[in-house]
């Protein structure tokens, strides 16, 4: 999958300007509401004609102005998932879902009814109508109805913002599934830190109607430049880590990662399994020499790459432990205590508890056992 | 005189040729009843304020002067009646299809009104979603635009309906009041109390439009309910 978008497009006093490159299997849009993401999604959707610029998908253009293409949304084949779901109220979800289907033409339908079904698990509600559904429930059905048209490009617009967490966690793994599994290249919105670095493989950071990052979550998410400036929340790591081995007796599992290794609580899959755990900047600690006689398992070595005062008095810590970008925020008290200073050896210590079920997801591109998580939640 | 529910056979022809005359006025109306109600709520073009006034102007002059604007234009020496007639031979002046034109160009208003508050109520970003599904435009108007705006539409049937029933003042300028032809229900009333002795006649085709106006209204009560559970309850 490749998505190449270079577009200009006014909205009354809003003015759009992107311009970004991916083939990640799933592209997160990150950034504040109103920054733009939808209109950049309805402009790959076909919904909003650009002003000006081109989007090409794996080569074809949807959108040249220049050269005065433009493909009218029906014939894009782009499932897009609403925020609001958008299920036709006089339609059962039988009908909903067969929809875009019956428009597909016969050779290009890859994905089955059944597949979806079992996919989404919402064989039980065939014969029901959407005004019967929960939050929950018609999202899935979205996907599924979308899903169904075979698409070349899946794009997801805060698919998980009317629900509350409980829903959100129901909803999770069938996205993961989807990106690990339907081979269907995903756009996906969403102002959430946390969802964002759960599921993207690629994000693309909007601010303003403007790009102001693009790449791997690991690089884009770990800049507190980028994300503290755009109302997103907390900072943390990113790291890429494999499962080494697990320690049944203490119920726990250790991960191994460039930064050295690491205990979490005891995960359900199996060794070699490519985890991605999320280290937020408050849960890690510093410490100037190896620390004795402590309860933390997790000490990494690193060194200062950066001191960056925040908004509330605080400080946040930039380290390099072993390739591996982490953050961690301490008062100004601490950072004087201690000397800290761009270049200082210290140690790294994150407690194995601070891994909860957000902060640990499976990695991107492994397939094999989609639902390991839901026993431990 | 004879029993009030026994009809007399010029009462009869009076009913049925009303009953007619409303539902052929009703149904060749409502392909473009639909169609200028889908042009004024959703189209962007000049001249549609004017189009909006032509539409409803049947409802606000009198009907005697639309009746009489309809002889001008469509009696057979008319602009148009006379086009009609030389090259379709379809005549309109005298004839019941008359009265239908009458009633239906009487009923117009109410129809499109009622199509076009249902049209601007149907949430467009449905439209979107069946498009990326996709669905051309002619399929998203009849697989989604057109269910949700039955229930509109079965209103705007009925309305013109009952109007068509009622219809007098224009029919009787336009077509007269020939027995068997143009006599409708309210032009055979108003003969029967015209004539000394008619009080029973015109007592017996009152109760019966009485009648056929409850039966459309419970009819489109019906319907409408049927359909708006079917969108919207369970």
């Amino acid at each position: 999958m490749s998505l190449a978008v270079d577009v200009t497009h006014r909205f009354g006093s809003f003015a759009l300007d992107a311009h970004f490159v991916s083939d990640g299997r799933l592209t997160a849009f990150f950034g504040r509401s109103g920054s733009g993401k939808t209109s950049l999604v309805n402009i790959i959707a076909g919904i909003v004609r650009p002003d000006r610029g081109r989007v090409i998908l794996d080569g074809r253009p949807l959108v040249d102005t220049d050269q005065r293409i433009f493909v009218p949304r029906h014939r894009r084949r782009v499932g897009y998932v609403f925020q609001e779901g958008r299920l036709f109220p006089h339609l059962t979800v039988r009908q909903n879902l067969q929809f875009g289907r019956w428009f597909t033409p016969r050779r290009e339908r890859h994905i089955g009814l059944d597949q979806v079904l079992d996919l989404l698990g919402i064989g039980h509600l065939l014969d029901r109508r959407p005004g019967a559904l929960s939050g929950g429930e018609k999202q899935r059905i979205a996907i599924g109805r979308a899903l169904l048209t075979s698409p070349r490009l899946l794009l997801m617009d805060e698919p998980l913002a009317s629900l509350d967490d409980t829903r959100k966690e129901d909803i999770f793994p069938f996205i993961e599934r989807l990106r690990d599994e339907a081979e269907v290249p995903i756009v996906y919105v969403s102002h959430s830190l946390a969802e964002v670095a759960r599921l993207a493989t690629t994000v693309v950071v909007i601010d303003d109607g403007r790009i102001v990052a693009t790449g791997p979550p690991a690089n884009v998410l770990g800049r507190r430049d980028l994300i503290a400036s755009h109302g997103a929340g907390e900072t943390g790591a990113l790291i890429d880590a494999v499962v080494a081995e697990h320690d049944p007796s203490f119920g726990l599992t250790t991960l191994r990662s460039p930064a050295g290794s690491l205990q979490a609580p005891h995960l359900d899959l199996a060794v070699g399994t490519p985890v991605r755990v999320r280290i937020r900047a408050r849960d890690v600690m510093i410490a100037t020499a190896r620390p004795e006689g402590l309860s933390a398992l997790n000490v990494l070595p690193g060194v200062v790459t950066a001191l960056d005062k925040t908004d509330e008095g605080l400080v946040e810590i930039g380290l390099d432990c072993g390739g591996v970008r982490l953050a961690a925020r301490l008062t100004r008290k601490s950072v004087d205590a201690l000397h800290l200073a761009p270049g200082r050896q210290v140690y790294a210590v994150v407690k194995s508890v601070a891994f909860d079920r957000e902060a640990l997801v499976r990695a991107p591109g492994f397939a094999a056992d989609a639902t390991a998580y839901s026993g431990q939640r | 005189m004879g029993h009030l529910l026994d009809l007399s056979p010029q009462e009869w022809t009076a009913v049925w040729l009303s009953l007619r005359v409303a539902t052929v006025a009703m149904l060749a109306s409502l392909p473009v009843g639909i169609v200028i109600a889908y042009l004024l709520a959703r189209g962007r073009f000049p001249g549609k304020s004017i189009l909006n006034g032509i539409v409803l102007l049947p409802l606000i002059l009198p009907p005697v002067v639309t009746g009489y604007l309809l002889l001008l234009s469509f009696g057979r020496k008319g602009p148009i009646g006379a086009f009609l007639e030389q090259h379709f031979g379809i005549v309109f002046a005298f004839r019941w299809t008359g009265a239908a034109l009458a009633c239906a160009v009487m009923g117009f208003p109410l129809l499109v009104r009622s199509i076009r508050l249902s049209i601007e109520a149907v949430d467009r970003r449905l439209e979107d979603a069946a498009g990326t599904l996709g669905a051309n435009p002619a399929w998203v108007f009849f697989f989604i635009t057109l269910p949700l705006i039955l229930p509109g539409i079965i209103a705007g049937m009925i309305l013109c309906f009952a109007k068509a029933m009622g219809e007098f003042g224009a029919t009787i300028t336009f077509v007269s009041n020939i027995e068997g032809e143009t006599q409708t229900l309210p032009s055979a009333i108003y003969t029967f109390t015209q004539i000394p002795g008619g009080e029973l006649g015109a007592m017996r085709l009152t109760l019966v439009s009485i009648v056929i106006s409850m039966g459309a209204l419970v009819v489109s009560e019906l319907l409408a309910r049927r359909v708006g559970q079917q969108l919207w309850v369970e």
